[in-house]
């Protein structure tokens, strides 16, 4: 061990030394410099923006004016082969999100304006037309679309408690990326290794595993984990057009309820009788009252467990590690702990550093509390409402716009 | 009936309504909120030379394979050293330049003869995998020219690198765009 450790400081000194003097040459001998190759240039990063809004523009056609979903899976094909395989899943939107996140915290990161473009359009696309990205631009979605073969139907309970999950996950992300943390997102994303065709095997499994649930279970990642999709839901319930199930007048014929595997389409409801209106909204009302008491549970909660959210930050688990040195002698020999111990910085700086970190996530993690307890207090309350529904409607909310219920509809409109 | 009916309507409107103005203010407030803080160019990631221990984990924690990470040798840093640290490995038995006797597992360090007794080393980068065991030898036994760099015309250029997430000395950092080399200088 001392060895190792002369050894290390030995490295650190002498590191920078010039032990051997430059060499004077006779014959001519001019010093080469290293010609460095640059990337592709900026014109690139316009020109995968201009193919998302090409992209968008066209799904949008396809799925508002045609009603054509050969036309959406054709676009979700090109969308995999250019953001997928071509731009191999990087810039998206999904990990725009924590981007995002960054530069609203952080003084000293600027989020490249492709980034900014790819968080943006997509929303304002949701906001106009509904969730047209997740259709047939993101290559997420696209991936998932064209392997989703069959259609099995989740359980209603099951499919409403796994869709609490992005949230979560959605709080977190932002949370971790605003911290300097962790970027979730892209550690996670179970796509881009098969689109690089290259990944640890772990995420190779989780990403296989999640096409072959695919099949059955269509789009998984987006129903029960797309953070991204979260905001896309919440845009898209307030869209101005959006996707109807008939291209006229429904006849509630029925005849779609099976058409829709992410149970999707919102049923007409019998009329109820006017003498029992009123129960229901004092039941409803207790529901809209618990909204602000769950935000604050959550804050509340969210705000203790702060420090052991912390433990992601590779500053925090370093200081922890070498608290544990020096107060139970448990010898630090982690890769990080080596190289902390060889730069100069002292203990004090590190343990400042790792309580500036946990304040940090104390004054962030409140916030993500209020996002889920609003997001579920708002979701309990929604149940309790009774809309008297005439038609058969898509939920704008969790629609993808995929055109897969069209074709059951009997109603026709000639061109 | 109807009137009620009228009324839950015009009431869903409003709430959808002012919905979708709540979710569309942020939307369109971000770019203004970010405009000082939007980069056209954006950043790239990079390896501070002075920073690296060469830990050797750049080899096999990049997404790309065989790693985006390659060394580069500072040349007016290099002593031209004949008995090279980087080239030949250490407790070699005889003293030639056979592949036996080279440090770089995958043979990328090219070896080539200036005057007596000086000799070029430069990388090639097809086969340099970026283990970085010639930086550390270089480093401990030499003048610490060779050094390593994350080449962009290979890097994917990840949201977030996966080399700096595992980086124990914090090396890898985002440098801008315009300018996405550490190069390593001779210092007076």
């Amino acid at each position: 061990m001392i060895l190792a450790v002369l050894f290390i400081w030995h490295s650190v000194l002498y590191a920078q030394q010039q032990r051997f003097p430059r060499p004077e040459f006779e014959s001519g001998y001019t010093f080469p410099t290293h010609q460095f190759l640059n990337q592709r240039g900026p014109m690139w990063e316009y020109m995968d923006v201009a193919v998302l809004i090409g992209a968008l523009l066209v799904t949008t056609w396809m799925a508002l004016v045609k009603r054509s979903r050969q036309g959406i899976i054709w676009v979700s094909a090109f969308s995999l082969a250019y953001f997928g395989f071509y731009r191999q899943g990087c810039i998206c939107a999904i990990g725009s999100v924590q981007n995002m996140s960054l530069a609203l915290f952080n003084q000293n990161y600027a989020i490249p304006l492709s980034a900014l473009l790819f968080f943006i359009i997509p929303l304002i696309f949701a906001l106009l037309f509904g969730r047209v990205f997740c259709a047939g631009v993101c290559p997420l979605g696209a991936i998932q679309e064209l392997t989703g073969f069959r259609q099995v139907k989740v359980p209603r309970h099951v499919e409403k408690v796994l869709a609490a999950i992005p949230f979560v996950y959605l709080g977190l992300a932002v949370l971790f990326a605003a911290t300097e943390s962790q970027f979730l997102i892209c550690r996670y994303d179970p796509f881009v290794g098969i689109f690089r065709i290259d990944a640890p095997y772990t995420m190779v499994i989780f990403g296989s595993l999640l096409l072959v649930v695919g099949i059955f279970v269509n789009r998984p990642y987006c129903r029960y984990l797309c953070p991204y999709g979260v905001l896309q839901n919440i845009f898209s319930r307030f869209s101005l057009k959006h996707v109807t199930i008939s291209p006229a007048e429904c006849r509630s014929c029925r005849l779609c309820e099976s058409g829709c595997p992410y149970d999707a389409i919102l049923q007409t409801d019998p009329e109820p009788h006017p003498e029992k209106i009123e129960k229901p909204l004092k039941g409803s009302l207790i529901y809209f009252l618990m909204i602000p008491v769950l935000a604050a549970a959550f804050a509340v909660i969210l705000y203790n467990a702060a420090p052991a959210f912390s433990v992601v930050n590779s500053n925090v688990k370093l200081a922890r590690e070498v608290r544990l040195e020096k107060e139970e002698g448990i010898k630090a020999v982690s890769k990080a702990a080596v190289a902390f111990f060889e730069s100069g910085k002292t203990e004090d700086q590190l343990f400042k550093e790792e309580q500036q970190i946990i304040g940090r996530f104390r004054k962030g993690s409140p916030w993500v509390g209020i996002f889920l307890g609003l997001s579920l207090g708002i979701g309990f309350f929604r149940l309790t409402l009774r809309k008297i529904r005439t038609d058969y409607e898509p939920d704008r909310g969790r629609c993808y716009s995929c055109a897969k219920c069209f074709k059951f509809c009997p109603v026709k409109i000639k061109n | 009936m109807a009137v009620l009916k009228n009324k839950q309507e015009s009431r869903r409107s409003f709430v959808k309504t002012a919905g979708r103005l709540i979710v569309a203010a942020p939307v369109l407030a971000l770019p203004v909120i970010l405009t000082k803080k939007t980069d056209v160019k954006g950043y790239v990631w990079q390896i501070d030379p002075y920073k690296c221990t060469s830990c050797e984990q750049c080899r096999t924690a990049c997404v790309m394979t065989p790693s985006a990470v390659k060394c580069t040798d500072a040349f007016p840093m290099c002593g031209y050293c004949d008995f090279c640290p980087g080239f030949l490995r250490q407790g070699a038995k005889t003293y030639n330049t056979s592949a036996e006797n080279q440090l770089c597992p995958t043979g990328a360090i090219v070896r080539k003869f200036v005057e007596e007794p000086y000799f070029e080393y430069t990388i090639d980068e097809k086969l340099c995998d970026g283990c970085s065991k010639c930086v550390k030898a270089c480093a401990n036994f030499g003048n610490g020219s060779l050094y390593l760099q994350i080449m962009h015309n290979l890097c994917v250029n990840c949201n977030q690198c996966r080399i700096a997430r595992i980086c124990p000395s914090d090396a890898v950092i985002r440098v801008p765009a315009t300018d996405p080399y550490l190069r390593k200088e001779l210092k007076s």
